[in-house]
């Protein structure tokens, strides 16, 4: 029997306030595959991922995490279905009042029976795992950039998700730490075979990690492929989009004038 | 004047909206205090223990000096009026009556809306604004069992414990005041007082700080929840939050007072 794939997207529209960003998407994704989403600014990246991760519900269409409806799924149900993935946010969005240590331990408190000793030992496996192994007792608000977004890769992984998803990893890093941290994403898929999601404009990244590449563009998915395919891709936007060449706008003098005049 | 029509709609669906946001959360919250276990959402008595710290071990010393100084005020206006009628040996039993009905229970819940109210509007707006909110939704964790159920049994346990301190501490500084200025002695002090006050004037007051807890709870947590934007929105809603929790308290002390 094949296995069930963790995530599928069926015919997604989500957005805000009754007016749709993400158009009829549909998307699935293989266990221990590295699947990277791109786009451009505005592209819907961040409420496509909104809707993957049960943040937001969608106008139409579903999500199945494990074979299993996340939207159709009363609340707690959920909830459980949500135990199963781990996010690591672009921001870290660590708990700014715990330590590193405490955040990595977070979910493991909450969602097991372990007993202290051994979360403890889980929890410096995690660190070290991203290289913050002696770090554990610093808060958030102490930690570098990169330091961040290692410590919300560590609390991802606490409970080894089969998937999980990331959000900008290597946005606003140092060329080596986005390398060291691009080589911790392919590490999670090796090691421990896990799906990954990840969220970026980061080409070289993308590139570097990506099994496949999704493209949203207006909303849309207008691809899906390896990095190889996309390289040989007629499409001018998505060719705009690899080689950084930015869109040519129609000119509209009209509608600029009434914008410069606050109309 | 479809405008002014138009802004009232808006301004009464915000209400609606604000007090159904408010009511579900507390909903929530105690559904999953009885039933957590069954849905995997059990709420930890660690952080229940932490808010009751928080909350009422931690606002112990303000809310027993303010309450002292009230019980002095009420002695030395009582005293005042009763003397115009040489009556100023009976101050003993106006505050029999107003200390443990009225004065307590109000005093503290202001104190704890100033204290624990816009506390907890700033944590749990900056927790809104840094995304933990949404971290704790992603990891499995309901924001409803993690934030807001040990928030809410925190003031309402912590609530009735500080009235009775309230009372107890307004009672011993008006009955310092009185005997230095009437030389009425404690134990006929205490025997005065403890002749007019009855388990119902007590009981009213206890009554009156658990719905004041779940004021307090409904109101800062909510406010803090809907934080959206920037830090300036956060500083408003925390200001916002203590405004409201006192006129709330207020409010519903004077329905009380008009009911009971």
């Amino acid at each position: 029997m094949a296995s069930v794939p963790p995530i599928i997207v069926e015919d997604l529209q989500g957005g805000y306030n009754g007016i749709p960003v993400i158009h009829g998407c549909n998307m699935e994704i293989a266990q221990g595959e590295i699947v990277v989403i791109m786009g451009g600014s505005g592209s819907g990246k961040s409420t496509f991922l909104k809707h993957l991760i049960g943040l937001k519900e969608p106008m139409q269409g579903d999500v199945k995490l494990f074979g299993q409806s996340l939207y159709q799924a009363s609340v707690y149900q959920r909830m459980d279905l949500l135990k199963g993935i781990g996010v690591a946010f672009q921001s870290g969005a660590l708990m700014s009042s715990m330590t590193i240590a405490e955040n990595v331990a977070l979910p493991l408190r909450e969602h097991t029976d372990l007993d202290e000793e051994l979360i403890q030992v889980i929890t410096r496996m995690k660190l070290d795992f991203v290289n913050l192994l002696g770090k554990d007792h610093l808060l958030p608000s102490e930690l570098s950039g990169g330091m961040l977004k290692r410590a919300a890769v560590a609390r991802a992984i606490a409970l080894d998700p089969k998937l999980t998803f990331m959000d900008e990893p290597s946005a606003g890093l140092d060329p080596v730490i986005a390398a060291a941290l691009d080589d911790l994403i392919i590490q999670l898929k090796e090691s421990l075979g896990m799906s990954v999601v990840v969220v970026t404009h980061e080409l070289e990244s993308a590139f570097k990690i990506a099994d496949r590449i999704v493209v949203l563009d207006r909303g849309y998915i207008i691809f899906s492929g390896t990095p190889d395919e996309i390289k040989k891709s007629d499409n001018t936007r998505i060719q705009n989009l690899i080689n950084r060449v930015p869109e040519e706008e129609d000119f509209d003098a009209e509608l600029y004038a009434q914008q410069l005049m606050g109309q | 004047m479809t405008d002014r029509i138009t802004q009232t709609g808006q301004a009464t669906i915000n209400i609606v909206t604000a007090v159904g946001y408010a009511s579900i959360l507390i909903w929530d919250s105690i559904l999953l205090l009885f039933m957590g276990k069954r849905v995997n959402q059990p709420v930890r008595f660690h952080l229940i223990v932490d808010e009751i710290i928080n909350a009422g071990v931690k606002a112990m010393p303000v809310v027993a000096l303010m309450s002292a100084t009230i019980g002095v005020m009420l002695s030395i206006q009582g005293i005042h009026t009763l003397s115009i009628f040489g009556a100023e040996t009976q101050v003993t039993f106006g505050l029999a009556i107003s200390i443990p009905r009225e004065f307590a229970p109000l005093i503290t819940g202001i104190l704890v809306a100033g204290r624990s109210g816009s506390q907890l509007t700033s944590r749990v707006g900056s927790m809104q604004l840094n995304g933990e909110i949404d971290a704790l939704t992603v990891m499995g964790i309901a924001p409803a069992r993690y934030v807001v159920a040990p928030s809410l049994i925190g003031l309402l346990v912590s609530l009735p414990v500080l009235v009775v301190i309230g009372n107890l501490a307004a009672f011993s500084a008006a009955g310092l005041y009185i005997h230095a200025t009437l030389g009425i002695g404690p134990d006929a002090y205490w025997a005065d007082i403890l002749d007019v006050v009855t388990i119902d004037d007590f009981l009213h007051g206890i009554v009156k700080s658990f719905i004041f807890a779940i004021l307090l709870a409904m109101i800062a947590i909510s406010l803090g929840m809907r934080v959206y934007g920037g830090a300036e929105v956060l500083g408003k809603s925390t200001t916002q939050s203590v405004v409201t929790c006192i006129a709330a308290i207020i409010g519903a002390d004077t329905v009380f007072a008009l009911l009971l």
